[in-house]
């Protein structure tokens, strides 16, 4: 009973925070377009039976005959793909710089990492606009150098969109990674080292083996809202990069099409969730195997 | 002494494989390793037996590759192992942690050497079998480290370091993590292996029962220099020094003046209203130096009456009895305050124990039973 009660709360929370408006959200993308307030029909309104029976997946059929939302969730996967390599590429050495720093320097490496936090998102993003203009920061210093001789297109372009991704979200990506690699045992290398390892091979039979759960962990937290990211497409992107989340957002505010948008946000909540759920299926499995 | 007995040390022709020339290591301004030079033989169980932070460690890891010499040189079966990183030496050591590989079976934590090697897949397999059996550990192939006991971690630890066949192993306090009792009985095992196998091992310990028992020839280090190296029994009956006498086992150091008393015969002068002691040396004392005579307590025997024609007889007061089951120590006050342990077997189960707390006893000794020691 005791028992019981401790998984009550978290269970509860979720029921709370995350079943009950996904199952509001999956009810309106069910729902037809209204002039009205809120702009859908049926709502309790009608009765329940006239709910029921007022609700179909026309919207869902409506995704499939218009190509833009296919591709839009084709680029914004592909995006959160590359943008997630990216971050694993740039935070991993990171991660292993500061799992290797003296002991008292490490707190405020963490420190460091943790600080753009402090500012709002959304001005470092801002922020990122007047690095990345073609009048911008990095290209008069490219071009006072002599680098460069006509500026660099990059805000409004893809890259702008990678750049923006990676530096929002390395955090999430460094600090699992660091946990990792923090509790490994230091001697583990030397003992790869002394059984005949370069360097080279300790680092990819022992340490990239035994952080993989915490490059997992990085790659997750990075690449599950890089996919249904708004912000900095539409700041940083041009007017050609599709993103799920822009999509998501003209169908809310622009069109006012509740319930195509509902259709849409579930649509990305299964593409998110299937491979988890598959992935974790897969750890118990293996966990189950080893027990 | 016989051919059979196995001294290479002694033997003049005998090339060492381990050679240690004016080796110095300094870590900043400390200095782990002091000048320090020591051969080790082939085949040798060698002990490096000190307290923490001796230098036990620092020696090893500069055998294995992992720290570089400040001065000096190591060779190795003739070569000098100066410029040879870890990877590329035939040296492989058992780590304190065991440093298993979490992620691998022990099967492929075993043959994670031999696959370093590009060996083919059966050689790989047979030698893994045999380091297993070797082992005793045929049945836990397919566990993760995770999944066995602290013993048989050890034994996989054993096991890995083993495989390739080096031509030294080094073990970094190799049985401390197990409890006594296993413990006692791995240094069998640990022996029987050495043996098995003809592999050259070298042991870092700051357990002294434990360097005595496996031990081909045992170094008491201190501040990063060797006090000294000998044969288990040496260190213990004839310890060049008192550090050393103090370190191995339980000891009465008594500190006097020497007198010469005929050959090889010193009177010892260690208080006022007290006869001299007579003991023996082959090192020469001159007229009043200072000595200290080390004589272990189970050498000392200890009677409520006084003994007949004893050489070293000395009345006191018990202080302290400790019963160990196996012995029993008594601490002796003698008249000055000196206290010098005593030590007797409990040889019968059922003996009624004459001598209790406050008894007035003799204690005796034979002028042979210490070793005078200068410093």
């Amino acid at each position: 009973m005791r028992r019981f009660a401790l998984i009550a709360i978290p269970y509860a929370w979720l029921m709370a925070l995350f079943l009950v408006p996904f199952l509001i959200v999956f009810k309106i993308s069910l729902s037809d377009i209204a002039l009205a307030i809120p702009p859908y029909t049926p709502t309790m309104k009608d009765g329940f039976g006239a709910l029921i029976a007022g609700l179909d997946f026309e919207n869902f059929v409506f995704l499939t005959t218009d190509s833009l939302y296919f591709k839009a969730y084709l680029s914004s996967l592909q995006i959160a793909l590359i943008s997630t390599s990216l971050t694993l590429l740039v935070g991993y050495p990171i991660a292993y710089a500061m799992a290797r720093a003296p002991q008292e320097w490490r707190a405020t490496l963490m420190m460091l990492v943790i600080l753009p936090f402090w500012t709002s998102f959304l001005i470092r993003v801002y922020a990122w606009m007047g690095i990345l203009s073609n009048e911008g920061f990095l290209n008069q210093i490219l071009l006072w150098s002599g680098v460069i001789s006509t500026p660099l297109t990059i805000l409004n372009t893809d890259t702008a969109v990678y750049i923006g991704i990676v530096y929002t979200y390395l955090p999430f990506m460094i600090l699992p990674i660091y946990a990792a690699l923090d509790r490994m045992d230091d001697s583990l290398i030397e003992a790869a080292e002394d059984l005949g390892c370069s360097r080279m091979s300790a680092f990819w039979l022992v340490t990239i083996p035994l952080s993989k759960n915490g490059i997992i962990a990085g790659c997750f937290l990075v690449f599950i809202p890089a996919l249904g990211e708004f912000v900095i497409p539409s700041l940083l992107g041009g007017s050609d990069t599709l993103m799920i989340g822009k999509i998501l957002f003209e169908e809310f505010f622009n069109n006012r099409d509740w319930p195509v948008a509902s259709a849409v946000a579930v649509v990305l909540l299964l593409i998110l969730i299937v491979p988890i759920v598959l992935f974790q299926r897969n750890q118990q499995k293996q966990a189950e195997a080893e027990a | 002494m016989s051919a059979s007995v196995f001294a290479p040390w002694d033997d003049p022709t005998e090339k060492p494989l381990i050679r240690f020339k004016n080796v110095t290591k300094r870590f900043g301004q400390f200095v782990a390793i002091d000048n320090l030079t020591q051969d080790i033989y082939a085949r040798e169980f060698f002990a490096l037996l000190g307290p923490s932070g001796c230098g036990k460690t620092t020696m090893m890891r500069m055998l294995a590759g992992f720290e570089t010499l400040t001065e000096g040189t190591i060779d190795l079966a003739g070569q000098n192992m100066a410029d040879v990183p870890p990877n590329q030496r035939a040296v492989n050591m058992m780590f304190q942690s065991y440093a298993l590989f979490p992620h691998l079976s022990v099967y492929e934590n075993i043959a994670f050497g031999l696959r370093r090697d590009k060996l083919p897949k059966d050689q790989i397999d047979a030698r893994v079998t045999e380091m297993l059996k070797l082992t005793r550990l045929e049945k836990f192939g397919s566990r993760k480290p995770h999944q066995i006991s602290g013993g048989q971690r050890q034994r996989v630890a054993l096991a890995r370091s083993l495989a390739k066949g080096p031509k030294l192993l080094l073990l970094d306090e190799p049985l401390g993590a197990l409890d006594k009792k296993l413990r006692q009985e791995t240094q069998f095992e640990l022996m029987d292996i050495q043996e098995t196998t003809g592999t050259t091992f070298v042991i870092v310990t700051h357990d002294q029962e434990e360097a005595m028992t496996v031990a081909s020839r045992v170094a008491v280090m201190d501040e990063g220099r060797i006090i000294q190296v000998a044969t288990p029994a040496v260190i213990y009956e004839a310890p060049n020094s008192v550090y050393v006498a103090d370190f191995i086992g339980d000891v009465n150091i008594i500190s006097g003046t020497a007198k010469p008393a005929g050959p090889d015969k010193y009177f010892v002068d260690w208080g006022a209203n007290q006869a001299p002691i007579v003991a023996t040396s082959e090192r020469p004392f001159s007229d009043g130096q200072e000595c200290h005579l080390a004589i272990r307590p189970e050498k000392i025997s200890i009677t409520m009456e006084q003994p007949e024609e004893a050489e070293n007889a000395v009345q006191g007061k018990v202080l302290d009895i400790a019963y160990l089951g196996n012995l029993s120590t008594y601490h002796v006050e003698l008249p000055g305050g000196k206290v010098i342990k005593a030590q007797t077997a409990n040889t019968r189960r059922l003996s009624r124990r004459g001598i209790t707390w406050e008894d007035p006893v003799w204690i005796r000794w034979n002028a042979t039973a210490g070793v005078l020691l200068e410093r």
